[in-house]
């Protein structure tokens, strides 16, 4: 029997007159690494958002570690042990590296280790050990990134959710960025991982949600989804992973709104 | 020449410090809640009447600036507790609004529970000293100001640069959510810009009572006024913009005073401000304010 780190029942989520979030259920068990998957618009902010406290939601629960966090302040959330990494990353440009790791690490609350714990850090990061008292305004994308995770991970949380953490990185780095996931998930965290970029999260993910138009559209092994090309096709609005060119730009519909 | 010059630069520095502490402690609550408080005059002014208080029960001068300082602190921290939380969630006009009724109200009641009339706080006498360096007359007072404003905006650097909290207050003025993220408490870091706007307040009571020795239910108006104009100077919500253009403003309105011929030194004020408009019209964002306002 495994071990329920978060379990989101029939979560509703209204912006105004607009349902963002409709009647969604998933769950994260200690261990997994699960990914949500979904076109842009699905939603999938919106959950993570709403599970960290930020969005309250029209309905539904939220349980974390068998607790009901539904409803509570995000700062008792993450002081519980579960940290965001944001979509579009949210570092403070006009704090140095190490501002923004002291800054994370106010998530540990007492917890101990936590000289121990950068020093292991600064080895899943070298590049942010040569940088700590740059301004963080001036690391280029990828370090970033490495910047916005370690800002959570220092705060050691038990469960990270990750909101698009490829968007706006180089093909080479999103490789990277998923090993370093999954090194990751090694060292003992949960992860939920929000991404569009499907294959790259299927590879390293052991279950997949699809999300569309803010209901779950299909949930199962990250190695089922990933055979299922006929659900690849209707949901993600992708073929295989090594489509042409051409099979990609007809993959998106005539008329879409631009982006 | 060249002595007035300097002796004149004193007296510049010497009134910009007040602006500077003032505006700075704008600038701190603005950068976090984008509100303009308005009432933050009446922080200093309430500090200076906790002053006056504290002299008239007999207790010495030192007494009654470290509890006018301290009274300066409760103040702004229970005017952001009372006033601005239940409103915090409004439109920024409503937060406006709001900071006005209260400078308003703190007015209202010095005026009817105490006096309308200034009132005298006896300074120590050796306020009234001078030292000659070099030619140059230094007013006590004078230099009282130039340490003081020195030592605070000393504090103010230490705290922002290295606690959690000054970390907190300056994350929180790029991108509060992502502070909540950190499970820093939205509460705890606004009440200590708050807390800490009210210390350069109280600073700047003891300042402004040093030289005038007498307080008044609108003694704050005027000051926090220019220290409004500082902060545009400097650029809106930039806290190094809103030192600078304090001293900038405090600067030229003592040139102004003493360089302006007789005919006209009685329109100090409106050559002031055509010096902010021409600044601004060739800096419209302020001297240290962001060319491009994107807040994404």
């Amino acid at each position: 029997m495994q071990e329920s780190m978060l379990s989101v029942e029939n979560l509703t989520v209204r912006y105004g007159a607009v349902e963002a979030v409709s009647s969604v259920t998933l769950s994260v068990d200690r261990g997994e690494i699960v990914a949500v998957l979904g076109p842009n618009g699905a939603g999938k902010t919106t959950v993570l958002n709403t599970i960290i406290g930020l969005v309250r939601p029209a309905g539904g629960t939220i349980h974390f570690k068998g607790e009901d966090i539904t409803g509570v302040e995000t700062e008792l959330i993450v002081r519980g042990g579960l940290g965001l990494v944001p979509e579009r990353r949210r570092i403070f440009k006009n704090l140095s590296v190490r501002e923004n790791l002291r800054l994370g690490a106010a998530a540990r609350g007492g917890k101990s280790g936590f000289e121990d714990d950068l020093a292991e850090l600064l080895q899943l990061f070298p590049i942010l050990a040569e940088r700590m008292e740059q301004l963080a305004g001036f690391l280029s994308g990828g370090e970033a990134q490495q910047l916005a995770i370690a800002r959570a991970v220092i705060g050691a949380p038990e469960l990270l959710l990750l909101d698009e953490p490829s968007l706006g990185l180089a093909p080479k780095l999103v490789e990277g960025l998923f090993g370093l996931i999954s090194e990751l998930r090694d060292r003992g965290l949960s992860i939920m991982l929000v991404e569009q970029n499907a294959y790259q999260a299927l590879n390293i993910a052991d279950r997949a949600y699809v999300l569309r138009t803010g209901r779950i559209e299909a949930a199962c092994s990250a190695d089922d989804l990933r055979d299922e090309q006929e659900l690849m096709r209707a949901y993600l609005g992708l073929r295989g992973a090594y489509a042409g060119a051409e099979e990609v730009a007809s993959a998106v519909p005539a008329g879409a709104p631009p982006a | 020449m060249i002595a007035g010059f300097l002796q004149q630069a004193i007296n510049g520095l010497s009134l910009g410090s007040t602006y500077a502490l003032l505006a700075l402690g704008l600038a701190i609550v603005f950068s976090i809640l984008h509100l303009v408080n308005f009432a933050h005059g009446e922080i200093l002014t309430v500090s200076a009447y906790a002053m006056l208080g504290v002299r008239n029960l007999g207790l010495p001068w030192i007494a009654s600036i470290v509890l006018g300082v301290a009274v300066a602190v409760l103040t702004a921290v229970a005017m952001e507790r009372v006033a601005f939380r239940p409103v915090r969630h409004a439109s920024p006009t409503t937060m406006l609004l709001t900071s006005f009724g209260v400078s308003i109200m703190i007015q209202a009641v010095l005026v009817i529970f105490i006096s309308p009339r200034p009132k005298a706080v006896p300074q120590p006498d050796w306020l009234a000293t001078a030292v000659t360096v070099g030619g140059l007359r230094l007013q006590s007072v004078q230099l009282l100001t130039l340490g003081a404003t020195a030592a605070a905006l000393g504090v103010l650097v230490v705290v922002m640069r290295r606690s959690l909290m000054g970390l907190a207050m300056r994350g929180a003025s790029e991108d509060f959510d992502a502070v909540r993220l950190m499970s820093i408490r939205a509460n705890r870091v606004i009440m200590s810009a708050f807390a800490m706007s009210g210390f350069l307040a109280g600073i700047a009571a003891v300042l402004l009572l040093a030289r005038s020795g007498s307080v008044t239910p609108t003694m704050g108006l005027l000051p926090v006024l220019m220290a409004f104009v500082a902060n545009v100077i400097g650029g809106i919500g930039n806290l190094t913009g809103a030192v600078v253009g304090g001293f900038v403003l405090g600067f030229v309105e003592v040139m102004l005073r003493a360089w302006l011929p007789v005919g006209v030194n009685g329109f100090t004020t409106g050559f002031l401000f055509l010096f902010v408009a021409v600044l601004l019209l060739l800096r419209p964002e302020g001297l240290f304010g962001a060319r491009t306002a994107t807040r994404v």
